[in-house]
């Protein structure tokens, strides 16, 4: 397969950008998106080009590293699938791709595909975690009794990868899935309680710092979302955050 | 930032969004039902509707949700600017290929130009019949011995073919329902949302309800002003 490929290229966070147009060919219809960029920085590397710079980690849809807008869409055109899960086989022969990084203020591009997502490390730190006592006795994680559907949606929030696809889908640039998901895989458990409404409250509070932008449920990013983040726990994260507002002292 | 303000935080902005577009909702139900007496005909219509308008008019209770009314409208007008502004901030750079379609709706997408044509018919609106209610001269009727503003006649005549802009005027009293449509399409159900009350069984009957309001509401609001238009001329 051949294709023509728009592919943006900044050499650093404070360089100007711009799409730069790269024919590929000889590409198989089983390769993953992630190796037909791998086909053709060695094509680069080979020209004494500079290979374009994109994140990647697992390839196997797990971590959440492989970042990119891909033909208007984060992650490409299907549902459900991280970059290196994409396959050639889902586009057409002789197409032209676009390839961008995450857009938003709160992600800045640290150079091509590549860009800073630490925002979200420190959204979890503001509140992402509960307290507990590990000092000697190791606490049976099954001693307290979790209700079997509050365990199915907290592992479902649980599957959450981190990788932002939320935020580049929004028109709004707005993490509220991703924090959400984070909110809610410990609002839904015993063991989140004690720290729940602080939580909403931190968490949302450390979202807005970063300048994420605000949620007008489009629903943009469950469509978007690898691993399929339900708009549930938005709500569940608003329905904390106003209980926190209103109800919670000190 | 969101721990002092009430309304410094994303979340609080947008609870205030949803109850005083709800709020609206309401305002609006409560306005269509007195708006259609204007489908009656004769002096009964004109009294039924006058009669209307008295009370909406001098009754103490109906005066204060009129100025919760005047503040929702500004205060949602305002926030949802605010909130737009920093979404915009949010992506300063926008992608080369969009796909927007392909994740969400056109009425979500474009909430602001819809509040924005809706923004433009309120002043307009106010100005034809508010403005001249309150401090207009306008001819009065009477009925069982209380002289009221014949506000039926001011309804008539501006939809009439002495107005020389009634056209225009109806076409973009047409076009704003048109537009209240689509907000209310994505907003009604969106506001249920914000307010975190989301539930398995109970979110379908709001998503129905509301689809439902934004279509009959706005046709029947816009079917007055051509029913007027076209019986006057
Ligand atoms: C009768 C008039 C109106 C009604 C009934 C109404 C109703 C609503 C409702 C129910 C929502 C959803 C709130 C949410 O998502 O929580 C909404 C959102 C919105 N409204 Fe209105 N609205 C009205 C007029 C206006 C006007 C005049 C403006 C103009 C400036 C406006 C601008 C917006 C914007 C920008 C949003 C989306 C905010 C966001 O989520 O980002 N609306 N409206
Ligand atoms: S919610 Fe989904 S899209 Fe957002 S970061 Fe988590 S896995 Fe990625
Ligand atoms: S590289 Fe890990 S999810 Fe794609």
């Amino acid at each position: 397969m051949n294709f023509t490929l728009k592919i943006w290229r900044q050499d650093g966070p404070k360089s100007p950008g711009r799409m730069v147009t790269y024919p590929v060919t000889g590409i198989s219809d089983e390769m993953s998106f992630l190796e037909m960029i791998d086909v053709l920085n060695d094509q680069l590397v080979r020209n004494g080009d500079e290979p374009v710079a994109f994140d990647h980690d697992c390839r196997e849809g797990i971590c959440g590293m492989c970042s990119m807008f891909i033909n208007g869409e984060a992650h490409g055109p299907n549902r459900l699938t991280t970059t290196c899960q994409l396959h050639m086989r889902s586009f057409k022969d002789g197409e032209t791709i676009y390839i961008e990084p995450w857009r938003a203020a709160a992600f800045p591009i640290i150079r091509d595909l590549v860009v800073d997502r630490s925002a979200m490390d420190r959204v979890m730190q503001s509140g992402g975690y509960v307290s507990v006592n590990t000092s000697g006795n190791t606490v049976d994680a099954n001693a307290l009794p979790i209700p079997k559907p509050a365990a199915d949606e907290a592992f479902q929030a649980a599957a959450c990868i981190g990788c932002g696809a939320c935020v580049a889908t929004c028109k709004n640039a707005s993490a509220m899935l991703f924090v959400s998901a984070k909110v809610s895989q410990l609002a839904l458990l015993p063991q989140g309680q004690p720290e729940r409404l602080n939580r909403a409250e931190s968490m949302v509070e450390q979202m807005d710092l970063e300048g994420f932008g605000n949620c007008t449920n489009t629903g943009a990013c469950e469509v978007e979302c690898p691993v399929g983040i339900s708009l549930d726990h938005i709500a569940r994260m608003n329905r904390d955050f106003l209980h926190a507002k209103v109800a919670k002292k000190g | 930032m969101a721990k002092s303000g009430l309304l410094s935080s994303s979340l609080s902005k947008k609870y205030a969004m949803a109850a005083t577009g709800l709020f609206l909702c309401l305002f609006l139900a409560g306005h269509l039902a007195g708006n259609l007496q204007l489908f009656i005909g004769g002096i009964q219509g004109q009294t039924a509707f006058n009669e209307y308008a008295h009370f909406m008019t001098t009754n103490p209770a109906v005066k204060l949700l009129s100025y919760l009314t005047y503040f929702s409208i500004l205060f949602h007008a305002v926030d949802g600017v605010v909130l737009t502004v920093q979404n915009r901030r949010a992506r300063p750079v926008r992608y080369a290929k969009e796909r927007p379609a392909e994740n969400a709706g056109w009425s979500s997408r474009n909430m602001m130009l819809l509040g924005t044509v809706m923004l433009v018919f309120i002043v307009v609106h106010m100005q034809n019949f508010w403005w001249k209610m309150h401090f207009g001269v306008v001819p009065t009727q009477m009925v069982e011995g209380v002289e009221m503003h014949d506000l039926h006649s001011v309804v008539m005549a501006f939809f009439g073919p002495e107005n020389l802009y009634a056209m225009p005027a109806a076409g973009l009293y047409v076009v704003a329902m048109a537009a209240m449509g689509f907000h209310l399409w994505h907003g009604f159900e969106s506001s249920f949302q914000s307010l975190g009350l989301r539930f398995d069984k109970f979110t379908p009957l709001i998503r129905g309800f509301g689809r439902t309001f934004s279509v009959v509401v706005p046709f029947l609001f816009a079917a007055i002003v051509v029913f007027i238009f076209v019986t006057q001329s």
